[in-house]
């Protein structure tokens, strides 16, 4: 009397059907083929108005203008650059320079976003209140107007190099920007960066090997002072045997300006101010919601089932967090990527601003610039969001068990 | 009961994928006739009335209600929605409308009925229901047995020939389960062609014509209730009464 | 070791209230259990002091005690004038307020910027106030009619033709178009592997564009004809009026149930005649005012709420594109929404200052303004869809499952019972991205339109008023208007976000 289950039927002209048009079936089919004519139009008539355009504006259209001499300067280069250089060399120097406040942007932000979020979780009313006020007052106000009000407000009100603002004698801030002192490798250094490195992959190994013994034999070994050890010992070790890895060179007062130590340009400052406080803002938002996403039934089960609170935070509290603020994290480090673009507006030489600013109006190859341009942050975006969603992805199948 | 069915169901067949739910399902439906269909989960019961709406697509075999035809390709679909009214397990009552515009929507947007008429239609609905003095009430503030009623009464509007209830009171506290069900008798009562899935055996015994009794796909047992219930002839259907009634 | 079983135990007398040993309510509380509990929280507060000695103090200092409160030029505001420590330069925001405002407008037509100000602000306070009734008429009002009416209240002008010349014209580009693609395939295929396939697919091309041609043929000989009268826009207003509003009728049911829409149509269309009438748009409209004069918080408000009324169609659009089945929209959406999502708004604005001329035929001339006001609605519009997508998943399956139950076709049940409700979950969101859309506009600036912020900073370079607070003074002013816009905004969506959540839950 029972009806044994069975293969589905073929049903090529259904599966046809969806393939070609969806759920919507033919309908979709020739919704798809207008939508096509429609966009292959709008190209035609973007190619054939540019192609016009160009021609009347006499503008040679192609690459090739990446090859000529850029003839201009660049007031911060990351690599050797002068004004013989091509533009693809001008490219390359804007690019390393977006670079650089985007990495180093990112660690101010975060270092201050973490410390926002725990005057905000504080239980000090006080604290919480001043957390609260910035955040509110930062995340209001728009970036360029901060940048605008560092750079041209706070950066040109200070005094000049002969009055600088010395900090503890090292650095000096002055309206001509920052100067640090300007490391210099010795001998040691190499040493030393190897007993660095060492260090870090033997404290991995440590850490796995004593995870291994506690899950497997159940033997709890304390590794904290040998990780110390190769941490810290082994790089002094290094240093007592080879000599000091590096030397600074200071700044030094002579005339008008500063001799020696490295100077930071006041843009730079000026930039990573801004980028910084202002993400800063937004990360400590996303730190607090998710610290307090954990639910506060999970504490109490941790202790209750005799963790101690440092733990229970560790083993509990902070992985589960961290679900919820990486995500939005990482939005928020491209976000602080793609707004270092602003350098453009204070001068700074950026992608943007030496590439598809002083690059774009000298040769005047507008398509292709930005073209380039947009290119470079929408890749820079792409393999962030795809690196993202295998995280996703990993962290929803370890869920996806439970749920 | 008349001769010619209103819902005909012919050697009908669905796939999820490779997993066969819906076997060889032949059904017939008379006017005005209450058939309760119940099973075990997993049984394919919602499915099946599910397809009667088109709500799912099915590979093979064919639906007719009301004289229009529902093949695989689902070409008539809006026709057959117009016959057929709705009951679902979670109320799906639309929370941003007050229940009187939830009951208003489709006889004026479907139907294109003056909205003056659709409101005065769905007063008589809701006062069936017994509820007409909530009808500006927002569903989110009624407990779930009004809300189901409201469903009940959303549906009529459409003046269907056929209503489908999908486990209309798995989703209630006890103590409502009672006033949905007597909306659903009083409907009965009326003549009202009803496919009703659930678990309420009392119901069943109450007012179906027909109970059906489906298990891994397919209809194993189809009868009178008296017939159902005093003396089920398969063995599948004498375990799940075993277990249901205790 | 006493008996617990055996002991009997009945209260005799209740035992009375008494207080906490420890005071923890009240301000001696409040102080005590939130700012001095332990030796940690107690050094804490001493900082959070300091932090606000050094902060809020110097601060006050500048805005209120020291600074300048008249004055006509520099001179007012140097310390070596007043004798004391200078803080802000009031004066100097006193006599650059026209221009942080209004720009260069002409100062005699700046009565035409106060009065869409005043419309808006008409317009928009009742929509905010969710008690006041009318929803529905005042929405329309402000995001179809104002716009048209500021736009001939600010820029000025007036219409040659209406519905019927702009569709005869825009349809008659469209078909030369086709024709002129469809030739470019014919020409190319002389000299190519597949030239039959092109050439075939070009002829048809051309016979499609002919035929649009042919078809509009009486449009055009109308729009022609009314040109040709003496008063072509109001006989093309009378056509567009009757011809709309019969399509209406037609549409909304024919004679059973077709009144409504059709009584709607003839009162819009009055609606338009008395704004055309009171205008003047017939007889050439208000003095044109060219965009390049216009400037300061007008600039900023004009990109902001034309942004924010371009996007959300957009937005929406492409969240409901990103959603479907069909293959060719749903990947088109996806590209569209993380192209403009990956790349930095300045990108996007010189693409539209610089590239998007290119693109257009080169008798087209489109405004600086126009150009960067779509550079941000496309912008804007993806990471609307973005928002406006999460709230679509946060719809329970079943919702869409009744409407099509009762019979609901898919575009019926999408903007009837799924928009709504997703757009109400993600008011947070959208107007999260409002804010952000508004301190965006700050970037035009640097396509040389002078919002706010530009405005400002080109006030820094006039002599008269050069002096070492003057840009603190400017920066103060400035970041308080955008302060209290953006403030306001979030406020208000945490306001509506309460009022929805208090009404889900009772």
């Amino acid at each position: 009397m029972t009806t044994e289950p069975r293969k589905p039927p073929p049903q090529f002209i259904f599966r046809l059907k969806r393939a070609l048009g969806g759920k919507s079936g033919w309908t979709g089919l020739a919704v798809q083929i207008v939508f096509a004519a429609v966009l292959a139009w709008v190209a035609y008539e973007i190619v054939a108005n540019a192609r016009a355009n160009l021609e009347t504006q006499r503008i040679a259209s192609g690459f090739g203008f990446l090859k000529n001499t850029a003839g201009f300067d660049v007031s911060l280069n990351l690599v050797p650059y002068s004004g013989s250089d091509t533009y693809t060399r001008v490219f390359l120097v804007g690019l390393l320079n977006t670079l650089l406040v985007a990495v180093i942007g990112i660690i101010f932000a975060t270092i201050i976003g973490f410390i926002i979020a725990l005057c905000r979780l504080s239980p000090n009313w006080l604290l919480a209140r001043i957390g609260e006020i910035y955040v509110e007052l930062v995340r209001n106000l728009p970036l360029l107007f901060q940048l605008l009000f560092w750079y041209l407000a706070v950066l040109a009100a200070l005094p000049g190099p002969r009055q600088s603002i010395s900090l503890f004698n090292t650095a000096f801030l002055s309206n001509r920007g920052l100067v640090i002192p300007r490391p210099i490798g010795e001998a040691g250094l190499d040493p030393f960066l190897i007993a660095i490195a060492i260090g870090i992959v033997g404290a991995l190994a440590l850490r796995s090997y004593a995870r291994r013994a506690l899950f497997q034999r159940g033997q709890a070994i304390r590794i904290w002072p040998t990780v110390l050890g190769l941490l810290f010992g082994l790089p002094l070790a290094t240093m007592l045997i080879f000599g000091l890895p590096l030397t600074f060179e200071m700044p030094q007062l002579k005339g008008f300006n500063f001799a020696g130590g490295a100077r930071v340009i006041p843009e730079l400052v000026a930039l990573l101010v801004a980028l910084s406080t202002y993400t800063a803002a937004f990360i400590a938002e996303i730190v607090r919601a998710g610290i307090l996403s954990v639910h506060k039934g999970q504490m109490e089960a941790g202790s209750s089932l005799g963790l101690s609170r440092g733990a229970t935070l560790r083993l509990i509290v902070v992985p589960q967090a961290m679900r919820v603020i990486v995500p939005p994290l990482t939005n928020q480090y491209l976000n602080l990527t793609k707004n270092s673009s602003l350098a453009v507006a204070i001068g700074y030489p950026d992608l943007v601003s030496v590439f598809a600013g002083t690059t774009l109006s000298q040769t005047g190859q507008a398509i292709e610039i930005i073209a380039i341009t947009m290119g470079v942050y929408l890749l820079i975006s792409l393999v962030t969001s795809a690196v993202m969603s295998v995280y996703g992805w990993r962290i929803n199948r370890s869920l996806g068990a439970g749920a | 009961m008349s001769t010619d069915p209103i819902v005909n169901i012919s050697t009908l067949n669905k796939w999820y994928g490779d997993f066969h739910v819906l076997r060889d399902i032949n059904l017939e439906v008379g006017r005005g006739e209450r058939i309760v269909i119940c099973g075990p989960s997993g049984s394919g019961k919602s499915t099946l009335i599910r397809c009667i709406n088109a709500l799912e697509e099915f590979q093979e075999g064919e639906i007719v209600v009301d004289g229009i035809e529902l093949g695989p390709n689902l070409r008539r679909v809006d026709e057959v929605r117009r016959e057929v009214g709705m009951v679902f397990q979670s109320f799906n009552l639309f929370p941003h409308l007050t229940v009187l515009d939830n009951c208003t929507l489709a006889p004026i947007w479907v139907r294109n009925i003056p909205k003056k008429d659709a409101e005065a239609t769905a007063m008589k609905f809701l006062e069936r229901v017994k509820i007409p003095h909530q009808a500006n009430k927002f569903p989110g503030q009624m407990s779930g047995g009004q809300q189901q009623r409201v469903a009940i009464a959303r549906a009529l509007t459409m003046n269907p020939k056929v209503m489908l209830f999908d486990e209309p009171t798995s989703a209630l506290d006890p103590e409502m389960v009672k006033e949905v069900l007597d909306t659903m008798v009083d409907l009965a009562r009326e003549g009202m062609t009803m496919l009703v899935v659930t678990h309420e055996m009392g119901f069943a015994r109450e007012v179906a014509n027909r109970v059906v009794f489906m298990d891994a796909g397919q209809i194993i047992e189809s009868n009178t209730p008296q017939e159902f219930f005093a003396n089920p002839q398969h063995a599948r259907t004498k375990l799940f009464l075993s277990q249901i009634l205790r | 070791m006493t008996d617990v079983t055996a002991s009997s135990f009945v209260r005799q007398d209740l035992v009375p209230e008494r207080p906490a040993p420890v005071k923890t309510t009240g301000f001696i509380g409040f102080v005590r259990t939130r700012l001095l509990n332990s030796p940690t929280n107690i050094l804490l507060t001493i900082v959070a002091l300091l932090l606000l000695w050094y902060t809020i103090i110097p601060a006050l200092k500048f805005l209120l005690v020291d600074a300048v409160w008249s004055g006509k030029d520099r001179n007012a505001c140097l310390a070596e004038n007043t004798g004391h420590q200078v803080g802000a330069c009031w004066p100097y925001i006193q006599a650059k307020l026209t221009q942080l405002i209004y720009g260069f407008y002409p100062e005699a037509e700046r009565w035409r910027v106060n009065l869409t100000f005043i419309l808006a602000v008409v317009l928009l306070a009742p929509l905010l106030i969710p008690r006041l009734p009318a929803k529905g008429l005042n929405a329309s009002l402000f995001f179809f009619a104002f716009p048209v009416v500021a736009f001939f209240l600010l820029r000025g002008g007036g219409l040659t033709g209406f519905g019927v010349s702009w569709v005869a014209s825009l349809s008659q580009l469209f078909g030369d178009s086709i024709v002129n693609a469809g030739q470019v395939l014919v020409n190319l295929s002389q000299n190519s592997a597949i030239g039959p396939v092109l050439w075939g697919i070009g002829k048809l091309i051309v016979l499609i564009g002919s035929a649009v041609g042919w078809l509009i043929f009486p449009l055009t000989w109308l729009r022609d004809q009314l040109q040709m009268s003496g008063q072509p826009l109001w006989y093309d207003f009378l056509l567009t009026a009757v011809i709309v509003s019969l399509i209406l009728f037609f549409l909304g049911g024919g004679m059973r149930t077709g009144q409504r829409a059709l009584l709607a149509s003839l009162v819009t269309f009055a609606g338009i005649a008395v704004v055309i009438k009171l205008m003047g748009l017939d007889r050439g409209g208000l003095a044109v005012v060219d965009t390049r004069l216009w400037g300061g918080l007008l600039v900023t408000l004009v990109v902001s709420v034309t942004g924010i009324v371009t996007s959300m169609p957009i937005g929406i659009a492409l969240a409901l594109g990103r959603r479907s089945t069909i293959p060719l929209i749903r990947v088109f959406s996806i590209a569209f929404i993380e192209f403009w999502r990956g790349v930095p708004l300045i990108t996007v604005l010189f693409f539209a200052t610089y590239m998007l001329p290119l693109f257009l035929p080169g008798n087209f001339n489109v405004d600086g303004l126009v150009r960067a006001l779509i550079g941000i609605a496309l912008f804007a519009g993806a990471y609307q869809a973005e928002v406006v997508r999460g709230g679509l998943a946060a719809i329970p399956r079943g919702q869409g499952e009744a409407a099509s139950a009762l019979g609901l076709s898919w575009w019926k049940t999408t903007s009837l019972i799924v928009m709504p409700q997703a757009l109400r979950h993600v008011i947070p969101g959208l107007v999260n991205s409002f804010i952000a859309l508004f301190k965006d506009t700050s970037l035009v600036s640097i396509v040389a339109l002078f919002d706010l912020l530009g405005s400002l900073h080109a006030t820094f370079s006039d002599p008269t008023w050069s002096t070492p607070t003057t840009a603190f003074t400017g920066f103060a002013f400035a970041g308080m208007i955008y302060f209290v816009f953006c403030f306001g905004m979030s406020r208000y969506s945490l306001f509506v976000e309460n009022r929805l959540n208090a009404h889900r839950r009772n």
